[in-house]
C-alpha cells in the first residue's frame, strides 16, 4: 500500500519541557518524525512547549507552536491548523495522554481528525493495566498476580491475602512511574498506596505481587499495516527487576537468553502488539523471568517509541521513530530501504556484532541537601525512574562496552570508593546509582560471585565479565603482568580499561600510559554500526573504536571539523547544548565541511547517524577524542558548543596540538581563571561584586572577614550552581566548609563573592568575531538574586531597565567580548543593584539559554558560532545589528519535585531544573502566563489562594478578587520552606515560592482575564513560513 | 595468557586468537551466521558438516549447553570460531559449559580474532576454505606458530577436498529406517533424512503426523511400501547437485505424495524438476532474514542456513511462492500441478523466529486433502491455503 493521500497536513505533539522520565529522546523522535513526514510530502505542524529542542526549529514544520500542551490551546491550534491526522506516539506520555484527552472530549471528532500511528482502544488497552493485563491473559500470557484498587481498604485486603509482602504499588496513567513504588511492609504500603492514588488521574492503583530481584528484559517491537512484525533489538538489564528500567544499567542484545527463551518472547511479543492493537509503529515490552523456574511474565508495554526505543535506534542503526512516522501514514516496512543498507528493506531484524551497554546518570546530589519532609534523603533507586539523562557504549565486547561506559558518564567514584571500608561497600549493595561501583570495588577485595549475587541479585554472567576486568587489574597492579607488545595492550583495552587507568595500575600518568601503548602500536580501529553484523555493505557513517585489527572506516580528504557532544544530560547541561552542536554540524555541512560529531548519548539529534557526516558513538574523553583527532586528521574541533564536558577537554586538546575552532583555549581561561578575569573587569572599569579565591577553609574563614556578608559562597570550576550556598554570618560559612564543601570528591579553591541581596539578575547572550560584538539577547531574571540563573525565569528583552541601564549592559557585553578574544559565543551574567551594572561572570561558550535567545530573536545563534569558528564574519552572516523583538519571550523552569520524596521546594543558588518552556506574547505577562502554563504550573484565575510567610500579600490578592484561605486552596504562596509546599507539590496544584514569582503571577492573572489568548506559531510571530 | 591459536585461510590470510574446546586442528570451510542466539542449534545442525563457521555475535556460550536444544545427536560443525566465549554459563536451563561440550565432542574453537574482519572478507570475497590449530596441536599450550607452521597450515587448507562436488550427506543421515517416537501418528509420512534437524520433527510429531524416518538414499519402491500419506524432504548439508540418486527418487515420487522440502531438500526437489542450483557467494546463515510469501503479501522473518539456491529462471513445472527480500532469491516454491512445496529457509526456526511454523500446518492440510479427508477439491484448497 502506497502513502495515504487523503491525508495533507500532519499535527504532532511533543513532549513538552524535559523531565524525569521524558528527556532529550523526544527531540530526537520527534525530529526524525518531522524530517520524515515532510519528505514524503505531508505538511507537519508540531506543538511543543519546549524551546530547547531541535525539533521546535521552525524550518522543521510548516507550523511550530511554543504552546502550553494544554488541551485548551491544542484545540486553538487544531481549529486554527485543521490538521487531517494527529500522530500521538512521538511525545512520549504527555502527547499520548493528550491525545487520549483530545479524542475522549470528543475534540478530534469535532474538526475530524483521525488518530494515526495508534488507536484511542490500542492507546487504552495497552496503557491501562487492567486492561493490559486482562489481554495478556487472554492471549495465555503469564502476569504478576495483581488487582487494580481504587481504595486504600481494597489494596489492603488483596495485599494481606494474595501478594503478601513486599508488595508493589503502581497508579494508572502517571509519568514514568511516578508515585509509584516497593512496599516492604504494610505502613510503607499504606504511604505509597495513597500517594498512589492521588496522583492517578482515575484514582486508581495496580498492587501486584513483587518480582524484584528477577531478570528484566525488553523487547522493541514494529507492526506495519501489513502486520508485519519485527523486534528491533532484546534488551537484558545488569540491575534485576525493582529498578526502574529508565534507572537500569542495560546491555543490548540480551545476553543470557537461549534461543528457546528469546524466541518464546519475540513470539510473546509478537501476540501482544497484535492483541492490544497497534496497527503501526514501535512499542517497547517488558518483560521479567524467574531466575530459578525460568518463569516469564509480561511487566508492561508502552504503545509509542520511547527512551528505550532510542536506545534501541541508537544501537543498532535502525532509526524507529522515523520507520514509526513512515508506517503511520501507510507505508510497509518492506517498502522502506534500511538508511544503512540501502539494498535491502526495513522489514528484517538488525543483527549486531558489538555489544551495547547503557548507563543512567542521577542527580541526587542536587536534592539531597534541602529540607526534607521525610526527615531524610535516601538514594535507594526504586520502581520510580529517578535518573536525568544516561550514556551508550558500544565495544566488541560487554566488557569493553561497559568500560567504555563507565568513562562516558563523567561519574565515576571508585576512587572513592576505594577508602572504603568492607563493611561501607557491603552496606552500599541495594539498588542506587553508586551501587555498581561498590560491587566492582568488593570484586578488587576478592569478594566471591555468589555472594555478590545473593546481596544484589545481579546475574552471575555480569559478575563474571566484571570479575575478568578486575584479575587483569589485579595482575596489571601487582607487576605480575607487563603490558609489552602490541597484543597485550589490545588485550588490556578490550576489557575496556582506559589509558588512566592502566597507568593508575602500573604506576604511571595517563600522558605516559598513553605514549607505550603507541609506541607499542596498540592504536584501536574504528568498525561500522551496520544493523547487520557486515553481512551487507554500510552506506552509513556510523562508527566507534575497538582494539581489534581491521580499521573499516578511511578518512576521506575533504576538510573536515569534529564537533565534540556534550555527553550524557545532567542538570546543567541538558538537551540545549545538543541543540547548538546539531546547529553547528547543520552549518558547517551547508558550508561544505565535513562534519564529524562525537558524542555518547544515545538520547539525542547529535547521535542520530542522520545529523553529521559521520557519527563516532565514543566517549568524550581527553584518550577516545584524542585517538579519533590523529584518526580523522581534521582542521579543527569546536569544544564550545556542548557545554561543560567538552570545554574540560579544551585545555589538553590544545596542549596536545588539536587546532580549537572558535574561542582560543587561552580566551576561555581568561574568562574563567578568577584572577584573570578579575584584572580584566578592572581594566575595561566594568563594575564586580568583591571577591576572593581560598585555597583552604580556614583561608576562606579568614577572606570571608575582609569581603564581608552576606557572601556566596562555591567552589570552583563547577557547573549548575552546583554545591553553591548564600552564608550570611562566619559559623554558616563553617557549615558550609565543613558540610557541603567537605563532601566534594575533589578539593577545588573556594571562591567567595559578595552577595547582591535583592540585585535583579540578567543573563546576555551575545556573539563575536573578533571585530564587531552583537548582543543577541538580553534576559531579565524574574527571581532575584540568589536563585540560580538556570532555575529563574527569564524576560526577554527585559522589562525593568532602563534605556541607559541596557545600553551599559551592551557597552560592557561588547568590550569583554573583544578583549576576551571571543571567537563565536559569550554568555555573560550581569546584576544590577542600586541603579549599578556589576558583572558577575562570563562563560566564553554556547550557553543554556542559546536556543531560546534564537527562537526569540529569530536567529540561529549556534550555527552563527560555528561558521564564526570556520572563519566568517558577522558581517558576511548579514548579522550585525542588535536585534530588538517586536514580541516578549519567557522561559520558565520546570524541577522535578515529585521525583525526590519528602523534598520541600525552594529554589535557591544550586540549579535543579531538568527543562523549560518558553511563552510568547506581545505582552511580557501573558508570555509569563503561557511560560507557566507550559510547565504545568496552571495559575488559577480566581479561587483561593493561600499565604504562608507571605501575609504582605494578602491585600493585593484580595483586591484582584481571590478568597484568602488558611487550609484549601487554588495557589500556594509560601516564602519559607513549608513542608506544605510538599503537599502542593504531590497534589499537582500550583505553588510560588518567590516575591518576584507571586508579583508577576499576579499581574498575569489580571490580564488574563481580560485577554484572549490566541495559539500563534514561531514562523508567525517572525512573519516566515517554513 | 591464553593457548593461541590460529585461523589460517587458504589465500593465507591468517588470524591469531586463542584455543578453545577441544584442542586440536580441524579444516573446513570457513562461514559466517549472524543469529545472536542459538549457538548449540547451530553446532549440532547437519547442514554444516564440513564447515567451520564463524558466529558474529561477539559472545558465544553465554547461557551453556542442555539436552533439549540438540538439533542432532552430536555437534557437526568442523570447527567454531567466535570473538569471545563464556567459560560461565547462565540461567537455570544450562547443564553444561559450551567448553565442556565441545571438548567432550571434539569441536575445536577459536577465540579472540577480529571476527568483524573475517565476516567482511568472506562478504567481499566470497567462502574461503581454511584451518583452525591450537598451539598444543602443533607443540605445547605456550608454542608460538612459526612463519613455517603457517605455509604448512595454509597449503593444508588450499588442498583440502572442499564440500563442493561431494555428497556430504551419507555422514549425516541415519544409516538405518526408524520410526520418530511420537504418541499421535494419525498420518503416516516417509522423512527423507539427508541431515535433518530434530526440530523438524518435532513440529510435525506436534502436528500429529506418524513419521518413518528413512536414509536419504531409500528408493522410491522402499518409500511407497511404506504406504505413507506424505513426503517430507529435510535439509542437509553440502552440493544439492551431488546426490544425484535423490533427484531421481523425488522425480519419481512427484505427484505421487503430498510433498514438503526444506532447505537442501528443498534445492533436490528443483533439481527432481530439472531446474538448476547454484552456489552463494557467502550464502545465508542467520535468523533474521525477510522473506516475502508471493500468495499472500505477507513478510516473515525466518532463519536460514544455505550455501545454494535454486536459480528460479530454471523453474518448470514449479513457481515461486518465496522470495527473499534482502537479495531477491528464492525462498519458497510449489508445484503447478501437485501438491508439492518446499522452501529454501528453516520454517521449524531453531535457531531463529518462529514465523513460518504454518508451513507445517500447510503440509498437514495438504496431506489431508490429497487423501479426502477435508472432502474439498485438492486444487481449490491448494490455492486457499497456499501461505495461509
Amino acid at each position: 500500500m502506497p502513502a495515504r493521500t487523503d491525508i495533507k497536513k500532519i499535527l504532532i505533539i511533543g513532549s513538552g519541557p524535559i523531565t524525569i522520565g521524558q528527556a532529550a529522546e523526544f527531540d530526537y523522535s520527534g525530529t526524525q518524525a518531522l524530517k520524515a513526514l515532510r519528505s514524503v510530502g505531508y505538511e507537519v505542524v508540531l506543538v511543543n512547549s519546549n524551546p530547547a529542542t531541535i525539533m521546535t526549529d521552525p524550518d522543521l514544520a510548516e507550523g511550530t507552536y511554543l504552546e502550553p500542551l494544554t488541551l485548551e490551546f491544542l484545540e486553538k491550534i487544531i481549529a486554527k491548523e485543521r490538521p487531517d491526522a494527529l500522530l500521538p506516539t512521538l511525545g512520549g506520555q504527555t502527547a499520548l495522554n493528550l491525545a487520549m484527552q483530545l479524542y475522549e472530549q470528543g475534540i478530534l471528532e469535532k474538526y475530524g481528525v483521525e488518530l494515526i500511528g495508534a488507536n484511542a482502544a490500542a492507546i487504552k488497552k495497552g496503557e491501562d493495566r487492567e486492561e493490559f493485563q486482562r489481554a495478556m491473559l487472554k492471549i495465555g500470557l503469564d502476569v504478576p498476580r495483581g488487582k487494580m484498587v481504587t481504595s486504600l481498604e481494597e489494596g489492603l485486603e488483596f495485599a494481606r491475602n494474595v501478594t503478601g509482602y513486599p508488595v508493589v504499588v503502581r497508579p494508572s496513567f502517571t509519568l514514568g512511574g511516578t508515585g509509584g513504588g516497593i512496599a516492604a511492609d504494610e505502613a510503607e504500603f499504606i504511604e505509597i498506596l495513597s500517594r498512589g492514588l492521588s496522583l492517578s488521574p482515575t484514582h486508581s492503583a495496580l498492587v501486584e505481587e513483587s518480582i524484584v530481584g528477577w531478570k528484566e528484559f525488553e523487547l522493541e517491537v514494529m507492526r506495519d499495516h501489513n502486520d508485519t512484525v519485527v523486534i528491533i533489538t532484546s534488551i537484558e538489564n545488569v540491575d534485576p527487576m525493582g529498578v526502574h528500567t529508565g534507572d537500569s544499567i542495560t546491555v543490548a542484545p540480551a545476553q543470557t537468553l537461549s534461543d528457546v527463551e528469546y524466541q518464546k518472547m519475540r513470539d510473546a511479543a509478537q501476540a501482544i502488539i497484535r492483541e492490544i492493537g497497534v496497527e503501526t509503529g514501535g512499542s517497547n515490552i517488558q518483560f521479567a523471568i524467574d531466575p530459578k523456574s525460568g518463569r516469564m511474565i509480561v511487566i508492561e508495554m508502552n504503545p509509542r517509541v520511547s527512551r528505550s526505543s532510542a536506545l534501541a535506534s541508537k544501537a543498532t542503526g535502525f532509526p524507529i521513530a522515523k520507520i514509526a512516522a513512515l508506517l503511520a501514514v501507510g507505508y510497509r516496512l518492506d517498502e522502506l530501504p534500511n538508511d544503512i543498507t540501502q539494498k535491502t528493506p526495513a522489514s528484517f531484524e538488525p543483527s549486531i556484532d558489538y555489544v551495547v551497554v547503557k548507563i543512567p546518570r542521577f542527580a541526587f546530589e542536587k536534592f539531597s541537601t534541602l529540607p526534607n519532609t521525610h526527615g531524610g534523603f535516601s538514594d535507594r533507586l526504586g520502581t520510580q525512574m529517578k535518573s536525568v539523562g544516561e550514556v551508550m557504549a558500544i565495544g566488541r565486547t560487554f566488557k569493553e562496552a561497559f568500560g567504555k561506559a563507565v568513562r562516558s558518564l563523567e561519574a565515576d567514584v571508585r576512587a572513592e570508593f576505594a577508602h572504603l571500608t568492607d563493611a561501607e561497600l557491603w552496606a552500599r549493595l541495594y539498588p542506587s546509582p553508586t551501587r555498581i561501583y561498590a560491587v566492582l570495588e568488593l570484586l578488587r577485595r576478592g569478594a566471591s560471585i555468589d555472594e555478590l549475587y545473593q546481596a544484589t541479585r545481579i546475574e552471575r554472567w555480569f559478575l563474571h565479565q566484571f570479575e575478568e576486568v578486575v584479575q587483569t587489574e589485579r595482575a596489571l597492579g601487582l607487576g605480575e603482568w607487563r603490558l609489552s607488545d602490541r597484543e597485550d595492550w589490545r588485550y588490556a583495552k578490550g576489557l575496556g580499561l582506559s589509558d588512566a587507568r592502566i597507568g593508575e595500575l602500573v604506576g604511571v600518568s595517563e600522558a605516559v600510559a598513553r605514549k607505550e601503548r603507541l609506541a607499542a602500536g596498540a592504536k584501536p580501529v574504528y568498525k561500522t554500526v551496520d544493523t547487520c553484523a557486515a553481512e551487507f555493505e554500510a552506506y552509513t557513517p556510523y562508527h566507534y573504536s575497538a582494539y581489534e585489527i581491521e580499521d573499516e572506516v578511511r578518512p576521506t580528504d575533504k576538510p573536515k571539523v569534529v564537533i565534540l557532544g556534550s555527553g550524557p544530560i545532567r542538570i546543567g547541561q541538558g538537551v540545549e547544548f545538543d541543540y547548538a552542536t546539531v546547529h553547528a554540524v547543520w552549518a558547517l555541512r551547508e558550508a561544505g565541511y565535513e562534519t564529524i560529531m562525537v558524542n555518547s548519548n544515545p538520547e539525542t539529534v547529535s547521535t542520530d547517524y542522520d545529523t553529521a557526516d559521520r557519527l563516532y558513538f565514543e566517549p568524550l574523553t581527553l584518550e577516545d577524542v584524542l585517538n579519533l583527532t590523529e584518526h580523522e586528521r581534521p582542521i579543527g574541533v569546536i569544544a564550545t558548543l556542548g557545554g561543560q564536558t567538552p570545554l574540560k577537554l579544551a585545555r589538553k586538546l590544545s596542549e596536545a596540538g588539536v587546532r580549537l575552532l572558535g574561542t582560543s583555549w587561552e580566551a576561555i581561561h581568561k574568562a574563567e581563571d578568577r584572577a584573570e578575569f578579575n584584572a580584566l573587569c578592572a581594566e575595561l572599569g566594568i563594575p564586580q561584586p568583591k571577591g576572593a579565591v581560598a585555597r583552604t577553609p580556614d583561608e576562606a574563614l579568614r577572606l570571608a572577614e575582609q569581603i564581608g556578608y552576606p557572601l556566596m559562597a562555591r567552589p570552583s570550576y563547577v557547573l549548575g550552581g552546583r554545591a553553591m550556598q548564600v552564608v550570611r554570618s562566619p559559623e554558616e560559612l563553617q557549615w558550609y566548609l565543613s558540610g557541603i564543601y567537605a563532601a566534594l570528591s575533589e578539593r577545588p579553591s573556594i571562591l567567595l563573592d559578595q552577595y547582591l541581596e535583592g540585585a535583579l539578575e540578567l543573563d546576555v547572550d551575545a556573539i563575536c568575531d573578533g571585530s564587531r560584538v552583537v548582543v543577541a539577547g538580553i534576559m531579565e531574571h524574574i527571581e532575584r538574586a540568589g536563585v540560580h540563573s538556570g532555575d529563574s525565569a527569564t524576560v526577554l528583552p527585559p522589562v525593568s531597565l532602563t534605556s541607559e541601564q541596557l545600553e551599559t549592559v551592551k557597552t560592557y557585553t561588547r568590550k569583554l567580548a573583544l578583549a576576551v578574544g571571543v571567537r563565536g559565543l559569550i554568555n555573560v551574567q550581569y546584576a544590577l543593584k542600586d541603579g549599578v551594572v556589576y558583572i558577575l561572570e562570563a562563560n566564553p561558550r554556547a550557553s543554556r539559554t542559546v536556543p531560546f535567545v534564537s527562537k526569540a530573536i529569530g536567529h540561529p545563534l549556534a550555527k552563527y558560532a560555528a561558521l564564526i569558528a570556520v572563519g566568517k564574519t558577522l558581517e558576511e552572516l548579514g548579522f550585525t545589528a542588535d536585534p530588538t523583538p517586536g514580541f516578549y519571550s519567557v522561559k520558565e523552569v520546570l524541577i522535578p519535585w515529585l521525583k525526590f520524596p519528602g523534598v520541600i521546594p525552594v529554589l535557591g543558588p544550586e540549579m535543579r531544573s531538568t527543562g523549560e518552556s518558553m511563552g510568547i506574547d506581545a505582552d511580557p505577562y501573558l508570555a509569563y502566563y503561557r511560560a507557566e502554563v507550559g510547565v504545568n504550573q496552571k495559575l488559577p484565575l480566581s479561587g483561593k489562594v493561600r499565604l504562608i510567610g507571605a501575609q504582605a500579600l494578602e491585600a493585593e490578592w484580595r483586591a484582584a478578587g481571590f478568597e484568602i484561605s488558611d487550609d484549601d486552596y487554588d495557589l500556594l504562596i509560601s516564602l519559607e520552606a513549608h513542608p506544605e509546599l510538599r503537599r502542593a507539590v504531590e497534589s499537582g496544584r500550583p505553588f510560588i515560592t518567590t516575591l518576584e514569582g507571586a508579583r508577576w503571577s499576579l499581574e498575569a492573572i489580571r490580564r488574563v482575564r481580560t485577554s484572549r489568548l490566541e495559539a500563534r506559531s514561531l514562523q508567525e510571530w517572525h512573519q516566515v513560513r517554513a | 595468557m591464553k593457548e593461541r591459536a590460529v585461523l589460517v585461510l587458504e589465500d593465507g590470510t591468517t588470524y591469531h586468537g586463542y584455543a578453545f574446546g577441544h584442542r586440536g586442528k580441524n579444516v573446513g570451510e570457513v562461514v559466517f551466521n549472524t543469529a545472536q542466539t542459538g549457538y548449540q542449534e547451530i553446532l549440532t545442525d547437519p547442514s554444516y558438516n564440513g564447515q567451520i563457521v564463524v558466529m558474529t555475535y561477539p559472545h558465544q556460550g553465554n547461557y551453556g549447553v542442555n539436552v533439549f536444544d540438540m538439533e542432532s545427536n552430536r555437534p557437526w560443525v568442523r570447527g567454531f570460531v567466535a570473538r569471545e566465549f563464556s567459560t560461565y554459563a547462565a540461567g537455570p536451563r544450562a547443564q553444561q559449559s559450551l567448553a565442556e561440550f565441545m571438548t567432550e565432542h571434539g569441536v575445536v574453537g577459536l577465540e579472540g580474532i577480529d571476527t568483524r574482519a573475517l565476516v567482511r572478507k568472506i562478504r567481499e570475497g566470497g567462502v574461503l576454505k581454511g584451518v583452525i590449530a591450537h598451539a598444543s596441536h602443533l607443540g605445547d599450550p605456550n608454542y608460538r606458530f612459526s612463519q613455517a607452521d603457517l605455509e604448512a597450515l595454509r597449503e593444508e587448507a588450499r588442498t583440502w577436498k572442499d564440500i563442493d562436488g561431494r555428497d556430504m550427506t551419507p555422514e549425516v543421515s541415519t544409516p538405518l529406517p526408524y520410526q520418530f517416537p511420537t504418541f499421535k501418528g494419525k498420518r503416516r509420512i516417509v522423512v527423507m533424512d539427508f541431515g535433518i534437524k530434530h526440530a523438524q520433527m518435532r513440529y510435525m510429531a506436534e502436528l500429529g503426523f506418524e513419521l518413518i524416518v528413512v536414509p536419504g538414499k531409500t528408493n522410491p519402491a522402499q518409500i511407497m511400501a511404506l504406504e505413507p500419506a506424505g513426503l517430507f524432504v529435510s535439509n542437509g548439508p553440502g552440493d544439492p547437485s551431488m546426490p544425484r540418486y535423490a533427484h531421481e527418487t523425488l522425480w519419481k515420487l512427484m505427484g505421487l505424495l503430498p510433498t514438503f522440502g526444506i532447505c537442501l531438500g528443498h534445492q533436490l526437489l528443483g533439481l527432481a524438476a530439472g531446474g538448476r542450483t547454484f552456489k552463494l557467494k557467502f550464502g545465508h546463515r542467520g535468523a533474521n532474514h525477510p522473506v516475502k510469501n508471493l500468495l499472500t503479501g505477507k513478510i516473515e522473518i525466518t532463519s536460514q542456513n544455505h550455501g545454494y539456491a535454486v536459480d528460479p529462471d530454471s523453474l518448470k513445472e514449479f513457481r515461486p511462492t518465496h522470495i527473499n527480500l534482502n537479495d531477491g532469491t528464492l525462498e519458497g516454491m510449489a508445484h503447478l500441478r501437485y501438491p508439492v512445496f518446499s522452501v529454501q529457509y528453516h520454517p521449524e526456526a531453531c535457531p531463529g523466529p518462529h514465523d513460518s511454523l504454518y508451513l507445517f500446518r500447510r503440509f498437514l492440510e495438504e496431506v489431508e486433502a490429497f487423501h479426502g479427508v477435508t472432502g474439498m477439491p485438492v486444487e481449490k484448497q491448494r490455492t486457499d491455503k497456499l501461505g495461509v
